[in-house]
């Protein structure tokens, strides 16, 4: 096995510890979903009227709409944590026993997107086997088709972390993070209601949900989860994907001295 | 050339300078203790050692490598332990040191080989199995030091790594790197503000507001003096 390999599977068995051994993140990341599902779902079923579109073929409850939405909202709250823990390694110093490797920081960076990105996907699978025991199945491909769609959106989710976290001084500052970036991004998305439905109600709000990139990875999910492709989906996220790889790239450049803040 | 060499080097944090044209050589298997008081500089010196953060102004070579220019051969020449512990804490020594290994591209039988090697070394065998968490204080330093020598570097960096220690500890832990440097030929820069930490036979360079101050033998600089007083006069005198 080449280095670099052999360092991608220890940084994924690291996360992969820590994550079987916080027990209460594996329980809070799929009771969080689930309590949409249940609870919320429910109440908006009455509500809300949805009409056929793309790639529902039928008339579908308001329970089988969100499924989609809420595997995005796992793999982006996921992605958030990942990077609040790369947060919580530089203030505690681990981060620097990563960066002295003498592997490329750019490789180094690549692992800890991809060790996040597994564990998000661990628990989605988690959330849809239970999601099918509650009744809402999906076709048999989709469980399938749904794990490369998984793989994009997470990467693309933890660069966004990951290039947050370059940006954030302290953890202290992270619950601004929580209100000024994962609520607008899983609010003003497609993960609750179709975005036709946010016309209705405004074109400004419809706008920004369709420029943002987790309402694209949010419609790859929900395609893919049919057995289906979406061309514009894949292309949105994979774009955005590349921008904030690039970015969190940047941001931990040592030129720029990123850790230097804490010194 | 081998060992370590810093040629001047200058960096500043927005409009405070903490460092200054700072230039000084380490030669192989010679054991130097970076003396400073706290705010020298020392901590910004050992991050762009390990190459955390760059700065345009200077040179720095590790083991014959520019770390501007190789700095992957440059980084897979140093040991470093960071004045704070960098041990995950929930799992064993063990597997602290196998990941590690893995972060330098070992594994394996040649990784359990320099682990068991390693342990052997600082005495720390027979903790293996222990959590990190449940180590004492000095038990986690040598674990730590055991840890940056399996990569088998050249150099030696160490950043106050008896800060928080009780004497004792202390200096088994001074004398383990001393060992280090007089047997295995390792070059060692040790950061401390500790002046009890320095033996004569070592090469000191006192650091000061980001300014070298003194660089010789120990025994050379302080004369008959003590090193604390010789210290204290140095940098009182320039505070």
């Amino acid at each position: 096995m080449t280095p670099a390999l052999i360092a991608l599977r220890a940084i994924v068995l690291r996360e992969a510890l820590r994550f079987v051994r916080q027990r209460g993140r594996f329980i809070a990341a799929l009771v969080r979903p689930l309590v949409w599902l249940i609870v919320f779902a429910a109440g908006f079923r009455a509500a809300l009227g949805l009409s056929i579109t793309p790639p529902y073929q039928t008339y579908t409850t308001y329970e089988t709409y969100i499924v989609p939405g809420l595997c995005g909202m796992i793999v982006l709250f996921n992605g958030m944590q990942s990077s609040l823990s790369l947060v919580y390694d530089r203030e505690m110093g681990s981060m620097r026993l990563l960066l002295t490797s003498p592997l490329p920081r750019w490789w180094l960076l690549v692992c800890r997107l991809i060790a996040s990105t597994s564990i998000s996907i661990l628990q989605v699978y988690s959330f849809l086997a239970i999601a099918a025991i509650y009744g809402i199945t999906l076709p048999w491909q989709g469980y399938l088709y749904v794990l490369p769609a998984l793989a994009i959106a997470g990467v693309m989710l933890g660069a966004l972390g990951l290039a947050l976290s370059s940006l954030i001084k302290q953890l202290e500052n992270f619950a601004g993070v929580m209100n000024f970036v994962i609520f607008p991004m899983f609010f003003l998305s497609s993960a609750l209601y179709p975005l036709w439905k946010m016309a209705e109600s405004s074109e400004l709000l419809h706008d920004i949900c369709a420029v943002n990139p987790f309402t694209h990875a949010v419609e790859l999910i929900r395609f893919a989860l049919y057995a289906q492709f979406n061309a514009m989906a894949l292309v949105w996220t994979c774009l955005a994907g590349v921008i904030l790889l690039a970015l969190a790239l940047w941001g931990y450049d040592p030129a720029r001295g990123l850790v230097r803040r804490k010194g | 050339m081998t060992g370590l060499h810093v040629e001047k080097l200058s960096y500043r944090y927005g409009a405070k300078q903490a460092l200054k044209q700072v230039s000084f050589g380490v030669s192989p298997g010679q054991f130097c203790a970076l003396l400073g008081p706290n705010g020298a500089g020392k901590s910004t010196l050992f991050s762009l050692l390990t190459r955390l953060f760059t700065t345009p102004d200077g040179q720095i070579t590790i083991a014959g490598h520019d770390l501007r220019r190789e700095p992957r051969k440059a980084l897979a020449k140093i040991g470093v332990v960071f004045q704070q512990s960098t041990l995950d804490l929930d799992l064993t020594v063990h597997r602290n040191l196998t990941y590690f290994a893995a972060l330098h591209g070992l594994s394996g039988r040649e990784a359990a080989k320099r682990i068991d090697a390693a342990l052997d070394r600082l005495n720390m065998s027979e903790r293996r199995h222990e959590r990190a968490r449940d180590l004492n204080g000095g038990h986690r330093r040598r674990t730590e030091i055991a840890r940056c020598l399996i990569h088998d570097p050249a150099v030696l960096l160490l950043d106050e790594p008896t800060v928080g220690l009780d004497a004792a500890t202390r200096r088994a832990i001074t004398d383990h790197v001393h060992d280090l440097s007089e047997n295995d030929g390792l070059t060692v820069l040790w950061a401390t503000h500790l002046a009890d930490e320095v033996r004569d036979t070592d090469q000191l360079v006192v650091l000061h507001h980001g300014e070298i101050l003194a660089n010789n033998s120990c025994a050379a600089l302080r004369g008959n003096q003590a090193l604390a007083d010789f210290f204290l006069d140095l940098t009182g005198a320039e505070a």
